[in-house]
């Protein structure tokens, strides 16, 4: 079996600038979406307290919410989860000094509501405000050390060009997922966070591939014009680029289809992360690479560098 | 002309070796079993101990399928779950006779059911976190300045006696926020003072001070040094992390985390706790006594008192009320405080037959308290219990005679199971200063259970699919390529069990995220060889340059993957740590495994043959145009 059967190289670089204007656009529409919507921080960003219920039979929320509220917890969330009688409930922090009990407090009053039908408690988190403040930091601190270590690596291992482009190919990746949750106002969490700075070194991958090609048939193939190498470089990695991603999303769409509403999300930023990934770090970061001046030359003096350093 | 070195190949099959050896404890299950560790330092856990377990089980006609012994506890595997009830009603009946003075925590556990020659070489299974296994997650903040201010009163007490042993006339010691003053007549007494305290006490920074006109009293104030506060701050909290273990060790918890995290925070994880408001309860709870003297004077003078309840209070008093609720005014010196107990012990009063708590005083305590109360017979004595910032009056006796030897009993409208707790938070130690949750994670087992059981199927059914469509479409080097994910796994979970990492449902999702992004690797050999043959190679030297010539590019691959993983388990906590771990070490055994396991694979299999005339790795296509040439 061979599913591409590609006769000549496609000229991808033809198209360089249609790819960049429909990234721009998703992109820009993603910034307008952060912007004006708003991420929906899980409590572990925002603080307060999550609780997962379950009942034997469905309960019905309104009347959950009314007895929520007149028990004096504002501002609660109550939802279904998963199925109709899991209930997720969200409480938000509040100024009251004892907000470590409020698990406690819900659960009694809900005890309260109906004695035929009685909630189990499956799950607690609270968390306090100090801890969501600096879990939100520490997010934006491994992102910058994200960005920062496959930059000096990609600069190293290949040019400062690659790096540049490889990275500005993939942060705009990272704003797109950002701007599918924003969107959508899918709950950001902590395993979401996970996801995306996994997927952000995954698509990378996508790009060093590639751009070994474009260094290794650079060396190879004298008289090739830089669009022509680069269109070389994708269309003879593209099956293994097509395949590989095909298997990593088998794993993650099982993931979406066996692994419940607490790997939901996270699944749901992989599989955005991976689309986007092939997309962009193929059709966006190899033209951006050819715009930035990328030439044969600079391979040939690394060639001999190189033979130095490794044999 | 593809053949591995002995020594390769002999890596190769010990790598499997020891991957399948460490992964087997994970087959076997968990027994239920009921697990004994001492609660006292005093009391070791040895064989005399094992002995009576033993006896004890044998009498009560239950059968154990194996006594496991270590230094620090020994677990006793049972059948079921009834039979492990039983078991710890009766093991705690032999061991603790009288329920209030235990010495050993009994508690429900769950063991390993592999045989013991596995546990013998240290193969145990993974180690699954709170998510997985159910129980209560707390992250506890340590109010440091709470430790200070305690620190700055004890000291106030102590120059308060100093100055009167050595005769020197002040006239008052008080705490203001976070400093001590302590105010003078005249300027020699204050030098004087200022003399023997520095000598007394090297923690304090001594300087001079007076308010406004030259009438004032002069004052010597004392705060506590940098490298003293520092030191008191580690003190607390390796005093709260010891008085967090006492209490959890009365709670009878199997296996509990108690660690310090950062400069101020501890954290408490608690497997397989059910009950946990009880749990919470107790930790919360930050108990501690102090012993005090009741203001009679201004307390019998209903017209202080209205005042007081307004919040208009005699200098150095503090209101506090009752149980029952009559307020009472309490000199702001602190007699005694709860680190002076050695021990707690519910009782009766010989007398009255109330509900009582006994304590015994260490020997300073019992000194300082035998001075007290021989000099203030016919005074009331108030011992007050504080419990989360707020105190409370237990009883307020009058003293009758001097007490001496120590021993001091509390009684007054308690009931035995108050009683009870009381004693048992006073043993279990105070803590040196007050702690706050400001995180906490509660999961039932059932859910534990579902999350284990979403994510095997998860993977699972990820690496099924995985595994039949390379199959089909490489046949059998995509038969390599499965065989070396299958290694990767067992490599992985091997490494996991044997670090004994926290595995968490993130850390699931990290093993079947990784076995996703392995399978790059095996992509780009196959698709090289391919290559390979396409451009006329022989068999083997397709393998041999699809291999070196791939060999870069997964390195490359790997090491920016490498690099986020990385990230996250610096800046990573919880959740996001557990995922991280297992995707660094994934990404390790995935380079192992995809390049040099699978090689030795396809060595044993094509390696031999001279004469190949080619490889089962799918329909290689040939298009008969050269690159470059098609694209004119």
């Amino acid at each position: 079996m061979e599913f591409f059967r590609i006769k000549k190289d496609i000229p991808f670089m033809r198209h360089a600038l249609a790819f960049n204007i429909v990234s721009l656009i998703t992109f820009v529409l993603a910034v307008a979406f952060l912007v004006g919507k708003g991420l929906h921080l899980s409590i572990e960003f925002t603080g307060g307290t999550l609780m997962e219920i379950s009942y034997s039979q469905a309960p019905d929320l309104d009347k959950l919410r009314a007895k929520l509220s007149q028990d004096g917890f504002t501002d609660t969330q109550v939802q279904n989860f998963g199925t109709s009688r899991e209930v997720l409930i969200r409480v938000p922090l509040s100024k009251d000094a004892d907000t470590a009990k409020v698990g406690e407090r819900v659960i009694t009053s809900l005890k309260t509501l109906d004695a035929a039908n009685l909630p189990t408690l499956k799950r607690v988190e609270f968390v306090g405000p100090q801890v969501g403040k600096e879990l939100a930091s520490d997010g934006a601190m491994a992102l910058l050390l994200v960005v920062a270590g496959i930059m000096i690596y990609l600069a190293i291992r290949f040019e400062w060009r690659f790096a540049v482009s490889a990275i500005i190919a993939n942060l705009h990746d990272v704003v797109i997922i950002l701007g599918f949750f924003a969107f959508f106002q899918w709950e950001f969490s902590l395993p979401v966070l996970a996801a995306i700075l996994a997927v952000l070194g995954y698509s990378v991958n996508e790009s060093v591939v590639v751009f070994d090609r474009v260094r290794e048939t650079f060396k190879k193939k004298r008289g090739l014009a830089t669009p022509e190498v680069l269109n070389h470089a994708i269309t003879s990695t593209i099956s293994r680029t097509i395949i590989t991603h095909g298997s990593t999303q088998l794993m993650v769409t099982s993931m979406l289809i066996f692994g419940g509403e607490a790997l939901h999300y996270f699944a749901l930023a992989l599989t955005i992360g991976i689309c986007f990934g092939i997309y962009s770090s193929v059709l966006v970061a190899s033209p951006l690479v050819m715009w930035l001046g990328v030439s044969r030359e600079q391979f040939i003096k690394i060639k001999v560098e190189k033979q130095e350093a490794v044999v | 002309m593809n053949r591995y070195p002995l020594w390769k190949n002999a890596t190769v099959l010990i790598a499997l070796v020891l991957g399948l050896l460490y992964t087997l404890p994970n087959f076997f299950g968990e027994a239920p079993a009921v697990q004994v560790s001492s609660v006292k330092a005093t009391i070791k856990v040895d064989t005399a101990l094992l002995a009576r377990v033993e006896d004890a089980l044998k009498a009560a006609d239950i059968v154990s399928t194996g006594l496991h012994a270590d230094l620090q506890s020994i677990r006793v595997r049972v059948i079921d779950t009834d039979t492990q009830l039983k078991a710890k009603d009766v093991i705690e009946k032999a061991l603790n006779p009288i329920p209030a003075d235990a010495s050993y925590s009994v508690a429900l556990n769950l063991v390993s059911n592999s045989p013991n020659w596995l546990t013998s070489i240290h193969a145990l299974p993974m180690y699954l976190g709170l998510d997985l296994r159910g129980g209560v997650h707390f992250l506890l903040q340590v109010d440091m300045k709470g430790a200070l201010t305690k620190r700055l009163d004890s000291t106030g007490a102590d120059l308060r006696s100093l100055l009167r042993d050595k005769n020197v006339r002040h006239s008052g010691i008080a705490r203001e926020t976070m400093s001590l003053v302590v105010r003078f007549r005249d300027a020699e007494t204050r030098d004087k003072a200022r003399g023997t305290i520095a000598d007394q006490q090297p923690d304090l920074l001594l300087s001079d001070s007076q308010d406004g006109n030259a009438d004032a009293p002069l004052k010597l104030i004392a705060v506590l040094k940098p490298e003293a506060q520092k030191r008191i701050q580690d003190f607390a909290l390796k005093q709260n992390i010891t008085t967090l273990h006492n209490r959890i060790n009365e709670l009878g918890v199997a296996e509990p985390i108690i660690q310090q995290q950062g400069a101020d925070r501890i954290v408490v994880q608690l497997p397989g706790v059910q009950d946990t408001a009880k749990a919470k309860d107790i930790l919360g709870r930050t108990a501690s006594l102090e012993v005090r003297m009741v203001d009679d004077e201004n307390s019998a003078n209903p017209a202080v008192m209205a005042q007081a309840a307004q919040g208009i209070l005699p200098s150095g008093t503090e209101l506090y009320s009752e149980r029952g609720g009559r307020p009472l005014l309490l000199k702001k010196q602190v007699v005694l405080t709860g680190d002076r107990l050695t021990d707690a012990q519910p009782g009766f009063d010989g007398q009255t037959q109330e509900p009582a708590v006994h304590l015994t005083l260490d020997s300073a305590g019992a000194r300082i308290f035998k001075d007290v109360t021989r000099e203030s017979v016919g005074k009331r004595m108030a011992i007050v219990l504080i419990e989360k910032g707020k105190g409370e009056v237990v009883t307020a006796p009058v003293i009758r005679s001097e007490i001496g030897g120590g021993r001091v009993q509390i009684s007054g409208r308690m009931s035995t199971q108050e009683a009870n707790d009381t004693a048992l938070l006073l043993r279990a130690g105070s803590l040196a200063a007050p702690m706050d949750i400001i995180e906490e994670r509660t999961i039932g087992p059932s859910l534990g259970a579902e999350n284990i059981s979403k994510g095997f199927h998860s993977t699972l059914w990820g690496f099924t699919a995985i595994a039949a469509f390379m199959i089909a479409y490489y046949l059998l080097f995509g038969m390599v390529s499965v065989l070396a994910l299958s290694a990767n796994l067992l490599l992985l979970i091997a490494l996991l069990s044997l670090l004994q990492a926290t595995l968490t449902l993130p850390g699931i999702a990290a093993i079947a995220l990784t076995l996703g992004m392995a399978i790059d690797s095996n992509v780009l050999i196959n698709e090289r060889i391919r290559e390979e043959l396409r451009g006329g190679n022989t068999p083997q030297a397709s393998i041999l340059a699809g291999y070196e010539r791939a060999w870069a590019t997964i390195l490359d691959s790997n090491v920016t993957t490498l690099i986020a993983g990385i990230a996250l388990l610096i800046f990573g906590s919880g959740p996001v740590r557990g995922f991280a771990v297992v995707h660094c070490l994934g990404i390790l055994t995935s380079i192992f495994s995809s390049v040099v396991i699978s090689r030795a694979f396809v060595n044993l299999i094509y390696g031999r043959r001279k004469k190949l005339a080619g490889l089962s790795i799918g329909q290689v296509w040939k298009p008969g145009v050269t690159a470059g040439a098609a694209t004119k």
